[in-house]
Protein backbone atom coordinates (compact mmCIF):
# COMPACT_ATOMS: atom_id res chain seq x y z
CA UNK A 1 0.00 0.00 0.00
CA UNK A 2 1.33 3.43 -0.86
CA UNK A 3 0.63 6.20 1.62
CA UNK A 4 -0.45 9.65 0.57
CA UNK A 5 2.65 11.66 -0.29
CA UNK A 6 2.90 15.14 1.18
CA UNK A 7 4.81 18.34 0.55
CA UNK A 8 5.55 21.68 2.16
CA UNK A 9 3.79 24.31 0.04
CA UNK A 10 4.17 27.39 2.20
CA UNK A 11 7.12 28.49 4.30
CA UNK A 12 7.99 31.70 6.11
CA UNK A 13 10.09 33.14 8.89
CA UNK A 14 9.79 36.45 10.67
CA UNK A 15 12.61 38.80 11.50
CA UNK A 16 14.75 37.39 14.31
CA UNK A 17 16.63 39.11 17.10
CA UNK A 18 17.36 39.47 20.77
CA UNK A 19 14.79 42.15 21.62
CA UNK A 20 12.21 42.70 18.90
CA UNK A 21 9.63 44.02 21.35
CA UNK A 22 6.91 41.85 19.82
CA UNK A 23 4.84 39.20 21.57
CA UNK A 24 5.22 35.52 20.76
CA UNK A 25 1.65 35.40 19.46
CA UNK A 26 2.25 38.41 17.21
CA UNK A 27 5.37 36.81 15.73
CA UNK A 28 3.63 33.47 15.17
CA UNK A 29 0.66 35.11 13.46
CA UNK A 30 3.10 37.08 11.32
CA UNK A 31 4.87 33.85 10.26
CA UNK A 32 1.55 32.08 9.68
CA UNK A 33 0.20 34.89 7.52
CA UNK A 34 3.37 35.00 5.44
CA UNK A 35 3.32 31.21 5.00
CA UNK A 36 -0.29 31.34 3.78
CA UNK A 37 0.68 34.04 1.26
CA UNK A 38 3.76 32.06 0.24
CA UNK A 39 1.56 29.05 -0.52
CA UNK A 40 -0.76 31.28 -2.50
CA UNK A 41 -3.83 29.82 -0.82
CA UNK A 42 -6.81 31.20 1.06
CA UNK A 43 -6.81 30.82 4.84
CA UNK A 44 -10.05 28.86 4.56
CA UNK A 45 -8.14 26.06 2.80
CA UNK A 46 -6.27 25.39 6.05
CA UNK A 47 -8.13 22.68 7.94
CA UNK A 48 -5.40 21.69 10.39
CA UNK A 49 -3.35 23.74 12.85
CA UNK A 50 -0.44 22.47 14.92
CA UNK A 51 1.43 24.78 17.27
CA UNK A 52 4.59 24.31 19.27
CA UNK A 53 3.83 24.75 22.94
CA UNK A 54 6.20 27.51 24.03
CA UNK A 55 8.39 26.60 26.97
CA UNK A 56 8.31 30.19 28.09
CA UNK A 57 4.71 31.36 28.52
CA UNK A 58 3.08 27.96 28.00
CA UNK A 59 -0.68 28.02 27.52
CA UNK A 60 -3.39 25.37 27.11
CA UNK A 61 -5.14 24.92 23.74
CA UNK A 62 -2.39 26.94 22.10
CA UNK A 63 -3.16 25.79 18.54
CA UNK A 64 -6.83 26.64 19.02
CA UNK A 65 -5.96 30.20 20.06
CA UNK A 66 -3.73 30.56 16.99
CA UNK A 67 -6.58 29.30 14.79
CA UNK A 68 -9.05 31.62 16.50
CA UNK A 69 -6.87 34.64 15.83
CA UNK A 70 -6.47 33.59 12.20
CA UNK A 71 -10.25 33.37 12.00
CA UNK A 72 -10.35 29.72 10.95
CA UNK A 73 -12.07 26.66 12.39
CA UNK A 74 -9.85 23.68 11.61
CA UNK A 75 -10.95 20.04 11.73
CA UNK A 76 -7.65 18.99 13.30
CA UNK A 77 -5.57 20.72 15.98
CA UNK A 78 -2.90 19.68 18.42
CA UNK A 79 -0.17 21.25 20.53
CA UNK A 80 3.31 19.76 20.63
CA UNK A 81 5.57 20.38 23.63
CA UNK A 82 8.68 18.44 22.64
CA UNK A 83 11.08 21.36 23.05
CA UNK A 84 13.52 21.45 20.18
CA UNK A 85 11.98 18.36 18.60
CA UNK A 86 8.59 20.05 18.36
CA UNK A 87 9.19 21.89 15.09
CA UNK A 88 10.06 18.81 13.04
CA UNK A 89 7.52 16.81 15.03
CA UNK A 90 4.77 19.21 13.90
CA UNK A 91 5.52 18.28 10.30
CA UNK A 92 5.46 14.56 11.18
CA UNK A 93 2.11 15.01 12.92
CA UNK A 94 0.74 17.03 10.00
CA UNK A 95 1.58 14.28 7.51
CA UNK A 96 0.21 11.61 9.86
CA UNK A 97 -3.05 13.51 10.29
CA UNK A 98 -3.39 14.04 6.53
CA UNK A 99 -2.72 10.35 5.86
CA UNK A 100 -5.31 9.40 8.46
CA UNK A 101 -7.88 11.49 6.62
CA UNK A 102 -8.36 13.93 9.48
CA UNK A 103 -7.50 16.99 7.40
CA UNK A 104 -5.85 18.01 4.12
CA UNK A 105 -3.81 21.17 4.62
CA UNK A 106 -2.00 21.89 7.88
CA UNK A 107 -0.38 25.03 9.26
CA UNK A 108 2.57 24.30 11.60
CA UNK A 109 3.80 27.28 13.57
CA UNK A 110 6.30 27.94 16.34
CA UNK A 111 8.21 30.82 17.83
CA UNK A 112 9.01 32.86 20.90
CA UNK A 113 8.56 36.51 21.72
CA UNK A 114 9.74 38.85 24.36
CA UNK A 115 9.87 37.39 27.82
CA UNK A 116 11.16 38.41 31.18
CA UNK A 117 14.91 38.45 31.65
CA UNK A 118 14.98 35.28 33.73
CA UNK A 119 13.22 33.42 30.93
CA UNK A 120 10.35 32.48 33.21
CA UNK A 121 7.66 34.69 31.72
CA UNK A 122 4.42 35.83 33.27
CA UNK A 123 2.85 32.40 33.03
CA UNK A 124 5.92 30.49 34.16
CA UNK A 125 7.49 27.77 32.11
CA UNK A 126 7.24 24.05 31.53
CA UNK A 127 9.18 22.14 34.17
CA UNK A 128 10.86 18.74 34.21
CA UNK A 129 9.54 15.99 36.48
CA UNK A 130 13.17 15.41 37.49
CA UNK A 131 13.80 18.99 38.55
CA UNK A 132 13.89 18.06 42.24
CA UNK A 133 16.91 15.89 41.51
CA UNK A 134 18.67 18.57 39.48
CA UNK A 135 17.87 22.13 40.51
CA UNK A 136 18.96 21.81 44.18
CA UNK A 137 22.46 21.08 42.79
CA UNK A 138 22.60 24.17 40.61
CA UNK A 139 22.06 21.87 37.65
CA UNK A 140 19.48 24.12 36.01
CA UNK A 141 20.66 25.49 32.66
CA UNK A 142 20.99 23.76 29.32
CA UNK A 143 24.78 24.28 29.05
CA UNK A 144 25.18 22.25 32.25
CA UNK A 145 23.09 19.28 31.07
CA UNK A 146 24.59 19.34 27.59
CA UNK A 147 28.06 19.91 29.02
CA UNK A 148 27.79 16.60 30.90
CA UNK A 149 27.28 14.97 27.53
CA UNK A 150 30.11 16.87 25.82
CA UNK A 151 32.53 15.81 28.57
CA UNK A 152 31.52 12.20 28.07
CA UNK A 153 32.06 12.41 24.28
CA UNK A 154 35.50 13.92 24.88
CA UNK A 155 36.29 11.17 27.40
CA UNK A 156 35.15 8.30 25.20
CA UNK A 157 36.45 9.50 21.83
CA UNK A 158 39.05 12.19 22.43
CA UNK A 159 36.94 14.94 20.87
CA UNK A 160 38.56 18.34 21.45
CA UNK A 161 37.29 21.82 22.18
CA UNK A 162 38.96 23.07 18.97
CA UNK A 163 36.93 20.52 16.98
CA UNK A 164 33.74 21.84 18.57
CA UNK A 165 34.98 25.27 17.56
CA UNK A 166 34.88 24.22 13.89
CA UNK A 167 31.09 23.80 14.19
CA UNK A 168 30.73 27.30 15.63
CA UNK A 169 32.94 28.75 12.86
CA UNK A 170 30.93 27.03 10.09
CA UNK A 171 27.60 28.20 11.47
CA UNK A 172 28.84 31.75 11.85
CA UNK A 173 30.18 31.84 8.31
CA UNK A 174 26.78 30.70 7.04
CA UNK A 175 24.98 33.27 9.20
CA UNK A 176 27.19 35.97 7.69
CA UNK A 177 25.67 35.04 4.31
CA UNK A 178 22.11 35.15 5.69
CA UNK A 179 20.48 38.61 5.84
CA UNK A 180 18.03 37.33 8.50
CA UNK A 181 20.60 36.27 11.09
CA UNK A 182 21.31 37.59 14.57
CA UNK A 183 25.09 37.18 14.34
CA UNK A 184 26.79 38.39 11.16
CA UNK A 185 30.45 38.79 12.07
CA UNK A 186 32.59 35.78 11.10
CA UNK A 187 34.64 34.11 13.86
CA UNK A 188 37.77 31.96 13.96
CA UNK A 189 38.82 28.91 15.97
CA UNK A 190 40.99 31.31 18.00
CA UNK A 191 37.89 33.38 18.86
CA UNK A 192 36.17 30.19 19.98
CA UNK A 193 39.13 29.17 22.12
CA UNK A 194 39.26 32.64 23.67
CA UNK A 195 35.56 32.65 24.60
CA UNK A 196 35.01 31.97 28.29
CA UNK A 197 33.82 28.68 29.71
CA UNK A 198 30.13 28.70 30.62
CA UNK A 199 29.96 25.12 31.85
CA UNK A 200 33.42 23.67 31.23
CA UNK A 201 33.93 21.95 28.71
CA UNK A 202 31.42 24.22 26.92
CA UNK A 203 32.48 27.76 26.04
CA UNK A 204 30.25 30.70 25.24
CA UNK A 205 30.71 30.09 21.50
CA UNK A 206 29.61 26.46 21.91
CA UNK A 207 26.20 27.72 23.05
CA UNK A 208 23.26 28.72 20.87
CA UNK A 209 21.65 32.14 20.94
CA UNK A 210 18.71 33.49 22.90
CA UNK A 211 16.27 34.75 20.30
CA UNK A 212 12.86 36.05 19.42
CA UNK A 213 11.11 35.25 16.16
CA UNK A 214 8.85 32.67 14.55
CA UNK A 215 8.51 30.37 11.59
CA UNK A 216 5.66 28.56 9.88
CA UNK A 217 5.16 25.94 7.20
CA UNK A 218 2.08 24.61 5.43
CA UNK A 219 1.85 20.91 4.65
CA UNK A 220 -0.57 19.34 2.16
CA UNK A 221 -0.78 16.39 -0.22
CA UNK A 222 1.39 16.21 -3.33
CA UNK A 223 -1.85 16.03 -5.28
CA UNK A 224 -3.20 19.30 -3.89
CA UNK A 225 0.23 20.90 -4.17
CA UNK A 226 0.07 20.54 -7.94
CA UNK A 227 -2.73 23.10 -8.09
CA UNK A 228 -0.99 25.62 -5.84
CA UNK A 229 1.15 28.53 -6.98
CA UNK A 230 4.29 27.79 -4.94
CA UNK A 231 7.02 25.25 -5.74
CA UNK A 232 6.33 22.27 -3.48
CA UNK A 233 9.12 20.72 -1.42
CA UNK A 234 8.38 17.04 -0.99
CA UNK A 235 8.54 15.22 2.35
CA UNK A 236 10.34 12.04 1.28
CA UNK A 237 10.91 10.52 4.71
CA UNK A 238 10.20 11.25 8.35
CA UNK A 239 10.66 9.46 11.64
CA UNK A 240 10.86 9.91 15.38
CA UNK A 241 13.16 8.20 17.87
CA UNK A 242 12.88 8.16 21.66
CA UNK A 243 15.51 6.80 24.03
CA UNK A 244 15.00 8.80 27.23
CA UNK A 245 13.41 11.99 28.60
CA UNK A 246 16.56 13.46 30.12
CA UNK A 247 20.19 12.54 29.61
CA UNK A 248 21.20 12.34 33.27
CA UNK A 249 19.75 8.88 33.69
CA UNK A 250 20.36 7.46 30.21
CA UNK A 251 22.50 4.40 29.61
CA UNK A 252 24.70 6.13 27.03
CA UNK A 253 25.39 9.84 26.68
CA UNK A 254 27.06 9.57 23.30
CA UNK A 255 24.58 7.50 21.28
CA UNK A 256 21.31 9.25 20.61
CA UNK A 257 17.79 8.65 19.33
CA UNK A 258 19.04 10.12 16.04
CA UNK A 259 20.26 6.62 15.21
CA UNK A 260 16.74 5.16 15.02
CA UNK A 261 15.07 8.28 13.57
CA UNK A 262 17.55 8.82 10.74
CA UNK A 263 17.68 5.15 9.82
CA UNK A 264 13.93 4.92 9.36
CA UNK A 265 13.57 8.29 7.63
CA UNK A 266 16.40 7.58 5.17
CA UNK A 267 15.07 4.07 4.57
CA UNK A 268 11.54 5.30 3.85
CA UNK A 269 12.94 7.99 1.56
CA UNK A 270 14.99 5.36 -0.25
CA UNK A 271 18.19 7.35 0.19
CA UNK A 272 21.63 6.85 1.69
CA UNK A 273 23.97 9.37 3.29
CA UNK A 274 25.64 9.90 -0.11
CA UNK A 275 22.37 11.24 -1.57
CA UNK A 276 22.10 14.08 0.96
CA UNK A 277 23.14 17.49 -0.39
CA UNK A 278 22.88 19.40 2.89
CA UNK A 279 21.74 18.95 6.47
CA UNK A 280 20.09 21.33 8.90
CA UNK A 281 20.91 19.79 12.30
CA UNK A 282 19.39 21.03 15.53
CA UNK A 283 22.42 22.73 17.06
CA UNK A 284 21.68 23.96 20.56
CA UNK A 285 25.37 23.24 21.28
CA UNK A 286 28.29 22.49 18.99
CA UNK A 287 28.86 18.90 20.14
CA UNK A 288 25.22 18.08 19.39
CA UNK A 289 26.08 18.52 15.69
CA UNK A 290 29.09 16.22 16.09
CA UNK A 291 26.99 13.47 17.69
CA UNK A 292 24.29 13.74 15.01
CA UNK A 293 26.85 13.45 12.19
CA UNK A 294 27.91 10.17 13.77
CA UNK A 295 24.42 8.90 14.52
CA UNK A 296 23.19 9.71 11.00
CA UNK A 297 26.08 7.64 9.66
CA UNK A 298 27.90 10.46 7.89
CA UNK A 299 30.96 9.22 9.80
CA UNK A 300 31.75 6.44 12.28
CA UNK A 301 30.94 6.80 16.00
CA UNK A 302 33.68 8.82 17.61
CA UNK A 303 34.89 10.40 14.37
CA UNK A 304 32.52 13.38 14.36
CA UNK A 305 35.18 15.63 15.86
CA UNK A 306 37.58 15.14 12.98
CA UNK A 307 34.73 15.14 10.43
CA UNK A 308 33.77 18.75 11.17
CA UNK A 309 37.31 20.10 10.75
CA UNK A 310 38.84 21.85 7.73
CA UNK A 311 35.65 23.34 6.29
CA UNK A 312 34.05 20.00 5.45
CA UNK A 313 30.68 21.10 6.89
CA UNK A 314 30.77 24.56 5.31
CA UNK A 315 29.00 25.57 2.10
CA UNK A 316 31.31 24.40 -0.68
CA UNK A 317 32.51 21.55 1.54
CA UNK A 318 31.62 17.88 1.41
CA UNK A 319 28.46 18.18 3.52
CA UNK A 320 27.13 21.68 4.21
CA UNK A 321 25.60 21.82 7.70
CA UNK A 322 23.25 24.53 8.94
CA UNK A 323 23.37 26.73 5.88
CA UNK A 324 21.33 29.45 7.62
CA UNK A 325 23.66 29.69 10.59
CA UNK A 326 21.60 27.46 12.86
CA UNK A 327 20.66 28.06 16.46
CA UNK A 328 24.30 28.88 17.07
CA UNK A 329 24.42 31.93 14.80
CA UNK A 330 21.16 32.65 12.93
CA UNK A 331 18.65 32.52 15.81
CA UNK A 332 17.19 30.01 18.26
CA UNK A 333 13.62 29.57 17.12
CA UNK A 334 13.32 26.00 18.42
CA UNK A 335 14.38 24.44 15.13
CA UNK A 336 11.54 25.98 13.13
CA UNK A 337 13.99 27.80 10.89
CA UNK A 338 15.89 24.60 10.14
CA UNK A 339 12.75 23.53 8.28
CA UNK A 340 12.14 26.85 6.51
CA UNK A 341 15.83 26.93 5.50
CA UNK A 342 15.56 23.39 4.13
CA UNK A 343 12.60 24.54 2.01
CA UNK A 344 14.48 27.65 0.84
CA UNK A 345 17.52 25.58 -0.18
CA UNK A 346 15.50 22.94 -2.04
CA UNK A 347 13.58 25.67 -3.85
CA UNK A 348 16.93 27.19 -4.86
CA UNK A 349 16.05 30.52 -3.27
CA UNK A 350 18.93 30.81 -0.77
CA UNK A 351 20.92 33.50 -2.59
CA UNK A 352 24.54 33.84 -1.43
CA UNK A 353 24.26 30.77 0.77
CA UNK A 354 22.64 28.50 -1.84
CA UNK A 355 24.05 24.99 -1.96
CA UNK A 356 24.57 24.18 -5.65
CA UNK A 357 22.07 21.69 -7.09
CA UNK A 358 20.47 21.06 -3.70
CA UNK A 359 17.96 18.26 -4.25
CA UNK A 360 17.82 16.45 -0.92
CA UNK A 361 18.04 17.94 2.58
CA UNK A 362 17.99 16.16 5.94
CA UNK A 363 16.48 18.19 8.77
CA UNK A 364 16.57 17.35 12.46
CA UNK A 365 14.88 18.39 15.65
CA UNK A 366 15.78 17.06 19.07
CA UNK A 367 15.19 17.56 22.75
CA UNK A 368 15.81 15.88 26.08
CA UNK A 369 19.55 16.16 25.42
CA UNK A 370 19.29 14.00 22.30
CA UNK A 371 16.92 11.51 23.92
CA UNK A 372 14.12 12.50 21.56
CA UNK A 373 14.86 12.98 17.87
CA UNK A 374 12.93 13.74 14.70
CA UNK A 375 14.29 13.45 11.17
CA UNK A 376 12.73 14.91 8.03
CA UNK A 377 14.00 14.24 4.53
CA UNK A 378 12.97 16.96 2.08
CA UNK A 379 13.43 16.75 -1.68
CA UNK A 380 12.86 18.67 -4.89
CA UNK A 381 11.29 15.68 -6.64
CA UNK A 382 8.32 13.61 -5.46
CA UNK A 383 9.11 10.11 -4.23
CA UNK B 1 20.19 44.01 54.05
CA UNK B 2 19.17 42.34 50.83
CA UNK B 3 19.34 38.60 51.22
CA UNK B 4 20.56 36.38 48.43
CA UNK B 5 17.71 34.45 46.75
CA UNK B 6 17.47 31.01 48.25
CA UNK B 7 18.37 27.84 46.41
CA UNK B 8 15.54 25.71 45.11
CA UNK B 9 14.87 22.70 47.30
CA UNK B 10 13.01 19.53 46.43
CA UNK B 11 9.36 19.27 47.38
CA UNK B 12 8.91 15.63 48.41
CA UNK B 13 5.82 14.03 46.90
CA UNK B 14 4.11 10.66 47.07
CA UNK B 15 6.78 8.99 44.97
CA UNK B 16 9.88 10.71 46.33
CA UNK B 17 9.22 11.20 50.06
CA UNK B 18 10.87 7.93 51.19
CA UNK B 19 14.05 8.96 49.32
CA UNK B 20 14.19 12.40 50.94
CA UNK B 21 13.27 10.99 54.37
CA UNK B 22 16.23 8.64 54.00
CA UNK B 23 18.55 11.51 53.15
CA UNK B 24 17.41 13.34 56.28
CA UNK B 25 18.54 10.29 58.31
CA UNK B 26 21.87 10.21 56.44
CA UNK B 27 20.91 7.20 54.33
CA UNK B 28 21.10 7.11 50.53
CA UNK B 29 18.16 4.96 49.48
CA UNK B 30 17.48 3.23 46.19
CA UNK B 31 14.39 1.38 45.09
CA UNK B 32 15.07 -2.28 44.41
CA UNK B 33 12.52 -4.22 42.37
CA UNK B 34 11.06 -7.03 44.47
CA UNK B 35 10.59 -9.19 41.39
CA UNK B 36 13.64 -8.76 39.13
CA UNK B 37 16.05 -7.14 41.58
CA UNK B 38 16.88 -4.10 39.42
CA UNK B 39 17.87 -0.91 41.25
CA UNK B 40 16.39 2.39 40.11
CA UNK B 41 16.78 6.15 40.50
CA UNK B 42 15.09 8.65 40.34
CA UNK B 43 12.19 7.12 42.26
CA UNK B 44 9.44 5.63 40.10
CA UNK B 45 6.22 3.76 40.89
CA UNK B 46 7.22 0.87 38.63
CA UNK B 47 10.31 -1.05 37.55
CA UNK B 48 11.31 -0.01 34.02
CA UNK B 49 12.82 -3.46 33.40
CA UNK B 50 9.93 -5.76 34.36
CA UNK B 51 7.07 -3.28 35.09
CA UNK B 52 6.56 -4.67 38.59
CA UNK B 53 4.95 -2.19 40.98
CA UNK B 54 6.47 -3.98 43.93
CA UNK B 55 9.74 -2.64 45.31
CA UNK B 56 11.65 -2.11 48.53
CA UNK B 57 13.84 0.78 49.62
CA UNK B 58 17.38 -0.35 50.31
CA UNK B 59 20.36 1.61 51.55
CA UNK B 60 23.10 2.17 48.98
CA UNK B 61 26.74 1.79 50.02
CA UNK B 62 27.40 5.44 49.14
CA UNK B 63 30.40 4.48 47.00
CA UNK B 64 30.40 5.79 43.46
CA UNK B 65 32.62 6.90 40.59
CA UNK B 66 32.42 10.10 38.54
CA UNK B 67 30.67 9.29 35.24
CA UNK B 68 30.81 12.83 33.83
CA UNK B 69 30.97 16.40 35.15
CA UNK B 70 30.96 20.08 34.26
CA UNK B 71 32.66 22.94 36.03
CA UNK B 72 29.99 25.64 36.11
CA UNK B 73 31.59 29.04 35.53
CA UNK B 74 28.45 31.12 35.01
CA UNK B 75 25.52 30.90 37.41
CA UNK B 76 22.14 30.17 35.84
CA UNK B 77 20.28 30.89 39.05
CA UNK B 78 21.01 33.92 41.25
CA UNK B 79 21.46 31.74 44.34
CA UNK B 80 24.64 30.30 42.84
CA UNK B 81 26.20 33.60 41.80
CA UNK B 82 28.66 33.61 44.67
CA UNK B 83 29.52 29.95 44.24
CA UNK B 84 31.07 29.63 40.79
CA UNK B 85 33.05 27.67 39.92
CA UNK B 86 31.19 24.63 41.23
CA UNK B 87 30.95 21.09 39.96
CA UNK B 88 27.76 19.44 38.74
CA UNK B 89 28.34 15.81 38.06
CA UNK B 90 26.71 12.48 37.44
CA UNK B 91 28.10 9.68 39.54
CA UNK B 92 27.61 6.00 38.95
CA UNK B 93 26.66 4.35 42.23
CA UNK B 94 28.28 1.03 43.10
CA UNK B 95 24.80 -0.50 42.77
CA UNK B 96 24.50 0.78 39.18
CA UNK B 97 22.12 3.75 38.99
CA UNK B 98 23.35 7.20 38.05
CA UNK B 99 22.60 10.20 40.25
CA UNK B 100 23.07 13.91 39.57
CA UNK B 101 24.87 15.69 42.37
CA UNK B 102 27.61 18.14 43.33
CA UNK B 103 31.19 17.13 43.84
CA UNK B 104 32.72 19.00 46.77
CA UNK B 105 36.00 19.23 48.65
CA UNK B 106 38.06 18.95 45.48
CA UNK B 107 40.00 21.25 43.15
CA UNK B 108 38.03 21.34 39.85
CA UNK B 109 41.28 20.81 37.94
CA UNK B 110 41.80 17.50 39.73
CA UNK B 111 38.45 15.95 38.87
CA UNK B 112 38.41 13.21 36.27
CA UNK B 113 35.96 10.67 34.87
CA UNK B 114 36.27 7.48 36.91
CA UNK B 115 37.33 9.25 40.12
CA UNK B 116 36.20 7.26 43.21
CA UNK B 117 33.85 9.28 45.43
CA UNK B 118 31.63 8.75 48.48
CA UNK B 119 28.35 10.31 49.60
CA UNK B 120 27.93 12.92 52.33
CA UNK B 121 24.78 14.77 53.34
CA UNK B 122 24.39 18.55 53.18
CA UNK B 123 21.61 19.65 55.53
CA UNK B 124 19.84 22.38 53.53
CA UNK B 125 16.77 22.91 55.76
CA UNK B 126 14.91 21.22 58.62
CA UNK B 127 13.23 18.92 56.09
CA UNK B 128 15.83 18.50 53.37
CA UNK B 129 19.29 17.04 53.33
CA UNK B 130 20.99 16.76 49.93
CA UNK B 131 23.27 13.86 49.08
CA UNK B 132 26.55 15.18 47.69
CA UNK B 133 29.81 13.44 46.93
CA UNK B 134 33.52 13.99 47.59
CA UNK B 135 36.69 12.05 46.78
CA UNK B 136 37.16 8.97 48.93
Amino acid sequence: MTSTQCAIVGSAETEVGRSLDRSGVELKLDAATKAIRDAGISKTQIDGVIARQPRREPEPNHSAFIAERLGIQPRYITDISLGGAASASMVVSAVAAIRAGLCTTVLCVGGDGKTSIDGKGRRGRLASPNQDFRNPYGGEGAPILYGLMARRHMHEYGTTSRQLGAVAVACRRHASLNPNAQMQQPITIADHQASPFIADPLRRLDCSLISEGAGAVIVTTDERARDMASKPVHILGMATGCRYGEVAYSESMTNSAAIEASKKAFGDAGITQADVDLVEFYDCFTHVVVIQLEDYGFCAKGEGGSFVENGRIEIGGELPVNTHGGLLSQAHIGGMLHITEGVTQIRGDAGDRQVKDAKIAAISGQCGELGIHVTLVLGSDPS
Amino acid sequence: MRGRPSKPLPIPDHDTKPYWDGCLRGELLLQKCSECGAYRHPPSPICSVCLSASSEWVQASGDATVYTFVVVQRAFHPAWEGEVPYIVCIVELAEGPHIMTNLTDVDPDKVHVGMPVHVWFDQASDEISLPKFRPR
